[in-house]
């Protein structure tokens, strides 16, 4: 046992000698949205096992990996959300200009307890009255949400105000971002969120749908009401289809302009990300973009056109070919 | 006859008394057996739960794979040798400098407001939360310094937060030492410096030890400095090895190099949606706790190979 461990290490010391005078320094740093994480994670290995090439992914949550960006130590950003204005000032005050790539949907699903059998589907109307700022301290029961809804105790749960997804679904259902109510069970680690709900017949929470993915033994989703007024479950089918709005979201990696102009390393993984981000976002639990969606990011990034979709601030529902033509510096 | 009777009485007091003191000495043995009791089974079964969970992947696979999106070939490779190369810098900045500093301010510093400020100072640093030296690490030996997301700043922000341990544990060594091992050695001759080095340090080096390993101890489950300072999640390489087959037979390249660390591993995996990257988290819980219940049996084998050493 021991011998065998003892070769081992001298084995995996012995090959990290040889790989790392084979190979230059040069490594692609990433940075980012712990949400992003998982398809970069993925892509990074891919790539990292066909060509050689290193990628490093590290989790600073999207505002720590655009300090990082912005400081040109990383050269792609993950993002759960679209870069801010302050951000990318800091960015061009640095020299560093960006191009924007939404690489995948992440679908918040509204989920309620395996017992609760009355709210089968709400509208956005309903959720912001749930989680509104002026909730705050009186919509404390299951009854003042709706006519016919039991007398139950209403157990809100969510992700805390640092998170992409707080953002995402402020700006969605309550329509100002980071504006909702304070009394609510709030974590950073979706998996308590998730035990939460599972534990209380009057809980509701939201997440990513990855993660009602795994716990559908444990929770049901709740049907919402898009803009064409149908109720609709989440699903990658109704995520891809776009009948599933307002709570599917865009997630994005950006690129420093400069590297992925002329650093073929970098250029090399760019396209690589793109090629397989579709494959890869759904094995690790996110909704792909459509085969044309890819072909029309693959050209915008073809094109190297700098800038964000979003400079007059947040906005909720844009299809990926809107994203792609309003980016601007 | 009266008198007597007195005394029988005082007797029986004090026999009463004596009686209630036993008991109140059992009373005390009683608690202090129940609390270590349960923080003794606490501690069990929170590990027995962590072993149990991560059971299925306690094998060597997991200690040679890389982080991976799929959960079943997912390993610590990166961050066990990560977690190595890190205790060794803090090792080898640490213990010199805290043993120093704990004989020089126990041996030769002048008692004075001066000493005190330190002592003050030391028993403070003790008590900061890491993450406070993780923020100091970032501004000053990432940014002011230059030294980068490296495996040095890391080595370097977990020493400091070992240093006041080790200082700490030098000086109650040192001070266990009784006068006359001093005076002996002043008697036939010794200068302070040989006192010091043949002598105190040699019959403090059990405590002085103890301090070193539960410092490390501490260092290796620290995560929030270390995320502070920028250690990566995925990084499926190795840092340049440590040793050549050229001469000098060692390089120096692999404190430049980027890293990821135990803890960090089993955070990410924890907070993953599929239930097979809990189990891996479970592992790596076990195994950090295996490594620091190794190290606290290290030290206390060496320190009762010393003690045994030692006769006064």
């Amino acid at each position: 046992m021991v011998s065998t461990l003892k070769k081992t290490v001298l084995a995996t010391l012995a090959t990290s000698a040889f790989t790392s005078s084979v190979l230059a320094v040069d490594i692609i740093a990433i940075d980012g949205s712990s949400t992003v994480y998982p398809i970069t994670e993925a892509v990074a290995e891919e790539f990292q096992k066909e060509t050689g090439i290193k990628v490093t992914v590290g989790v600073s949550g999207t505002g720590g990996g655009f300090k990082k960006f912005c400081r040109g130590e990383t050269v792609i950003s993950d993002a759960s959300r679209p870069i801010k204005d302050k951000e990318a000032k800091a960015c061009s005050e640095a020299g560093i200009s960006f191009i924007e790539i939404p690489v995948a949907f992440d679908a918040l699903t509204v989920v309620v307890n395996k017992g609760n059998d009355w709210a089968k589907e709400m509208s956005p109307a309903e959720l912001k009255k749930m989680w509104g700022p002026d909730a705050q301290g009186k919509i404390k029961n299951w009854n003042q949400i709706r006519e016919g809804f039991p007398n139950q105790p209403l157990k809100l749960y969510g992700p805390g105000a640092d998170s992409g997804t707080f953002d995402y679904f402020t700006e969605a259902i309550i329509e100002k971002s980071k504006s909702i109510r304070g009394d609510f069970t709030a974590s950073e680690d979706d998996n308590v969120l998730v035990q939460g709900v599972a534990g209380d017949k009057g809980g509701i929470g939201y997440f990513g749908l990855a993660y009602y993915v795994e716990n559908k033994d444990k929770l049901d989703a709740v049907k919402i009401k898009n803009k064409e007024g149908k109720f609709i479950e989440p699903s990658i089918e109704t995520v891809m289809d776009g009948s599933y709005n307002p709570l599917s979201r865009p997630l994005f990696i950006y690129l420093n302009a400069a590297k992925a102009a002329f650093d073929p390393k970098v250029k090399k993984f760019v396209e690589f990300y793109l090629k397989n981000a579709g494959k890869l976002s759904k094995e690790v639990g996110y909704v792909p973009f459509s085969k044309a969606e890819y072909d029309a990011i693959n050209a915008h990034y073809k094109s190297l056109k700098t800038g964000t979709a979003f400079k007059d601030g947040p906005a909720i529902g844009l299809s990926v070919k809107e994203i792609l033509d309003k980016a601007t510096d | 006859m009266a008198i007597n009777d007195q005394n029988i009485k005082d007797l029986n007091a004090i026999r009463k008394l004596i009686k209630q003191h036993k008991k109140n000495d059992s009373i005390f043995a009683g608690v202090g057996l129940f609390v270590i009791a349960t923080l003794a089974v606490a501690l069990l079964v929170l590990f027995l739960d962590l072993v149990i969970d991560g059971y299925p992947k306690m094998n060597l696979d997991f200690f040679s794979n890389f982080p991976s999106r799929k959960a079943e070939g997912a390993g610590i490779l990166s961050a066990w040798v990560g977690s190595s190369l890190v205790l060794i810098v803090t090792f080898f900045v640490a213990v010199p400098m805290g043993v120093a500093a704990g004989i020089y301010l126990e041996e030769y510093a002048k008692k004075g407001w001066f000493a005190d400020l330190i002592e003050i100072n030391v028993a403070n640093l003790a008590g900061v939360p890491s993450i406070i030296y993780g923020l100091l690490a970032l501004g000053l030996f990432v940014y002011e310094f230059g030294l980068g997301q490296s495996i040095l700043t890391a080595g370097l922000t977990l020493s400091l937060l070992m240093l006041p341990i080790v200082i700490v544990s030098t000086r109650e060594a040192i001070r266990a030492i009784p006068v006359h091992i001093r005076e002996a050695a002043y008697a036939v001759g010794a200068t302070k410096w040989q006192v010091t080095l043949h002598h105190v340090l040699q019959y403090a080096m059990g405590g002085v030890l103890t301090g070193i390993i539960i410092g490390m101890a501490r260092a290796i489950g620290e995560t929030a400095p270390v995320i502070t300072i920028g250690a990566l999640t995925f990084i499926a390489f190795l840092p340049p090895s440590p040793v050549t087959d050229v001469v000098p037979f060692i390089n120096f390249a692999w404190l430049d190099a980027g890293f990821t660390v135990l803890p960090i591993q089993m955070f990410n995996w924890i907070s993953r949606p599929e239930h097979a990257f809990h189990i891996n988290a479970a592992a790596t819980g076990a195994v950090i706790i295996i490594l620091t219940l190794l190290m606290n049996g290290i030290a206390i084998k060496l320190r009762y190979n010393i003690r045994k050493k030692i006769k006064w």
